[in-house]
């Protein structure tokens, strides 16, 4: 427990010490409320309640454990316990407004966590930024952040854009073909929604550019489960890296299947999932050399206390992507409440758009409302998700290629 | 040769579309009622062999004799405590309709719940007889293989049952006409009420063997109601074979386009043939018109 909490106990100490230089005001120090009250919607049941029970939730309740075992957020020289307000948004998107909106002008609660994923938080963007709360939205991915942090200066995006993503694994698709690793052939294959049409189209364009060959690229409906055909074709073709910009079930089915039919090109790549928990649990060693959207520095002392620590209050792991991050933000919505010192939205806003804040992801300052560091490649090393790419990030791994052919399960 | 492969992989899959939609086609057909919690009693039945597998080391082969049962237990028990007065006051068989997709509108959310409460909303994935087979130059998936043997087996069987037998021409009787079947002794209620059991165990079936190589959540049910429809009403409401054929024909031209045409307009596919057996035969492929 003590080495556990070390990390969190030693970035909270230094947020307080911060904290209570910004409070210099006497005035200030006797309006501490009894209780900061966080409220949220979140995909509790309905086709995102994958997603968020994974990645955001788990998140919610550890942080909100954390800060309240501490003592609670530090306000006016003392420690005010977190009060949570929860609903559930059915994974609809009026029912996400209509929960924020009654958050704000009901229950009216001091900060309001995001929901799951890149609708949702598009479609309550518009009311967080008339209600002026800040809007974390770590779980969206989208090439119209930037324009959209712009846009709503109370928002900030944390999982960079899809162009991004696909840039990142073009250029470490290249260097392993400037080292002899691979050929030059590569088949893709992409979920036909917004997510993957994005991803698709900036890494078309990329391969395109660094000269790779596209013997396969095709697009299947959302919701498919039979990849046989699909991976037949692309099999047919021979490629040297498979890449699939999937959703977790397609991920899981895409690398059930590709294992059945003995698909073994040297780079295989598919999307969200991969770093789940689940996709290390259900394939064991074959998980072994696949490559996802992702990653994260494994060895980082605070992402071990961070893994020991999820897993000890939800009784499952996070998954390796969005999940240190949605902590991460929640770290630093708390260091900007704490530095100005009372529950003034729009200085927390501006706070959170422009301060250097230690979170387990290392330091975190946002730029023009993005985050600057997201690992956008990562790949599975004896039983582990590290990150591989952008190459430059601390902590980026040497890619494991070729990836060993599938054992028999 | 790529003819063979794209036969043998479209067979696999419209096995289990016809797999799935086969309890819906007895609950429909002969009970009369419009189960649209018919999806989580599948997942249900998923989640159930995924505890006995991962929990107990019962595979789910040997899970089939423990949740069919079960399912067939908990289905009666719905028809006759939740059902039973629908039936009693329906004056026909519209209001019926209607009245049980309220029902079972309502028991869809108890289902879900229940799930969403015991499981989470998060993805469930195992692995067992995820073995390739070599068939006639294709591999196929030993568990898919097995969900397609099922399907046909069951299917057959019933089919067999439905029209050999004393009981199964009961069935056939209440499918056909309710009313006049009373005139020949028939105990409407028992009869709607085992054929709907019986639809329950087998969608319990379909949970169980497609679970071998499905990811599922507690949401997903309702993807898999929506899937047995669509097989149902193509097949003739009621006709067990019926439904085999829409399956099969369905998973048939899916592969054919993914493979040959583009992967992307499979669900296109799929429904322009949905769209066009219900502009030529509106009662179904094998379905009986409507006097």
């Amino acid at each position: 427990m003590t080495t556990t909490l070390s990390g969190f106990a030693a970035s909270a100490f230094v947020a307080s010490m911060i904290g209570a230089f910004a409070i210099a005001g006497p005035a200030q120090a006797q309006t501490a409320p009894a209780s900061v009250k966080i409220g949220y919607a979140i995909s509790k049941t309905g086709p995102y309640a994958g997603g968020a029970s994974i990645t955001t939730l788990p998140n919610y309740q550890v942080w909100v454990k954390d800060v309240n075992e501490a003592g609670g957020i530090m306000l006016g020289g003392k420690r005010v316990p977190v009060e949570v307000v929860e609903y559930d948004d059915r994974s609809n998107s009026e029912e996400a407004v209509k929960a924020i909106e009654r958050l704000a002008t009901q229950d009216k609660v001091d900060f309001i966590l995001p929901p799951w994923g890149t609708g949702l938080n598009l479609a309550v963007g518009p009311t967080f930024n008339r209600l002026g709360y800040p809007q974390l939205a770590v779980t969206s991915v989208t090439d119209r952040a930037p324009e959209l942090a712009k846009r709503w200066q109370n928002a900030s995006f944390w999982l960079g854009t899809s162009a991004q993503i696909s840039h990142a694994l073009v250029d470490l698709l290249a260097k392993l073909r400037t080292e002899g690793k691979i050929g030059n052939k590569v088949a893709v294959v992409s979920v036909a929604d917004q997510f993957g049409v994005e991803l698709i189209n900036a890494g078309r364009a990329a391969l395109k550019k660094a000269n790779f060959e596209l013997v396969y690229d095709k697009t299947y409906p959302l919701g498919t489960q039979d990849m046989q055909p699909i991976l037949t074709e692309a099999m047919r073709a021979a490629p040297d890296t498979f890449i699939a910009f999937s959703y977790p079930p397609d991920t899981m089915a895409i690398t059930d299947q590709s294992r059945v039919l003995g698909f073994n090109p040297k780079v295989f790549f598919t999307g969200v999932g991969a770093a789940f928990p689940l996709y290390k649990q259900r394939f064991g060693a074959n998980a072994n050399g696949v490559m996802g959207i992702g990653g994260w520095n494994a060895d980082a002392p605070a992402l071990k206390a961070y893994l020991k620590r999820h897993t000890e209050v939800t009784g499952r792991e996070p998954d390796r992507w969005a999940s240190p991050i949605t902590y991460a933000s929640l770290q630093v919505l708390q260091q900007a409440i704490e530095r100005v010192g009372k529950l003034d939205r729009a200085a927390v806003i501006k706070e959170i758009h422009n301060g250097t804040f230690k979170t387990i992801i290392g330091d975190v300052k946002l730029k023009d409302g993005l985050l600057q560091e997201v690992w956008a490649v990562g790949q599975w090393q004896d039983g582990e998700f590290y990150g591989l790419a952008p190459m430059n990030y601390a902590g980026a791994r040497q890619a494991v290629t070729p990836k060993s052919a599938w054992k028999a399960q | 040769m790529v003819l063979i492969d794209i036969l043998i992989s479209g067979l696999i899959l419209g096995g289990m579309y016809a797999l799935v939609a086969m309890g819906l086609t007895l609950q429909y057909g002969v009970a009369r009622i419009l189960n649209l919690a018919y999806g989580e009693v599948l997942i249900a039945s998923a989640f159930a062999t995924y505890v006995l597998y991962t929990g107990f080391a019962i595979s789910p082969l040997l899970g089939l004799l423990i949740v069919l049962p079960l399912a067939f237990a908990a289905n009666w028990l719905i028809y006759r405590v939740m059902l039973t007065p629908l039936v009693k006051r329906a004056r026909n068989r519209v209001t019926l309709e209607i009245d049980s997709i309220l029902a079972t509108f309502g028991l869809l959310f108890v289902l879900q719940g229940i799930a969403f409460v015991v499981f989470g909303g998060q993805y469930y994935s195992y692995s067992y007889l995820s073995v390739p087979l070599h068939l006639g130059g294709s591999i196929v998936s030993v568990n898919r293989l097995l969900a397609l043997g099922f399907a046909a087996a069951l299917g057959i069987a019933l089919y067999l049952a439905l029209t050999r037998t004393r009981s199964g021409t009961a069935i056939r009787a209440v499918a056909v006409d309710p009313t006049s079947a009373q005139l020949v002794a028939i105990n409407v209620r028992r009869v709607a009420g085992f054929a709907f059991a019986l639809g329950g165990a087998m969608c319990a079936a379909g949970g169980v063997l497609t679970s071998m190589f499905l990811t599922f959540n507690a949401a997903m049910g309702v993807v898999f109601t929506m899937k047995a429809l669509i097989v149902v009403i193509m097949g003739g409401v009621g006709n067990l074979l019926g439904a085999l054929l829409a399956g099969l024909l369905l998973g048939l031209i899916e592969t054919f386009v993914a493979r040959l045409v583009d992967p992307g307009l499979t669900l296109a596919a799929n429904f322009a043939l949905f769209l066009a057996v219900l502009l030529i035969r509106p009662q179904g492929l094998l379905g009986r018109r409507a006097s």
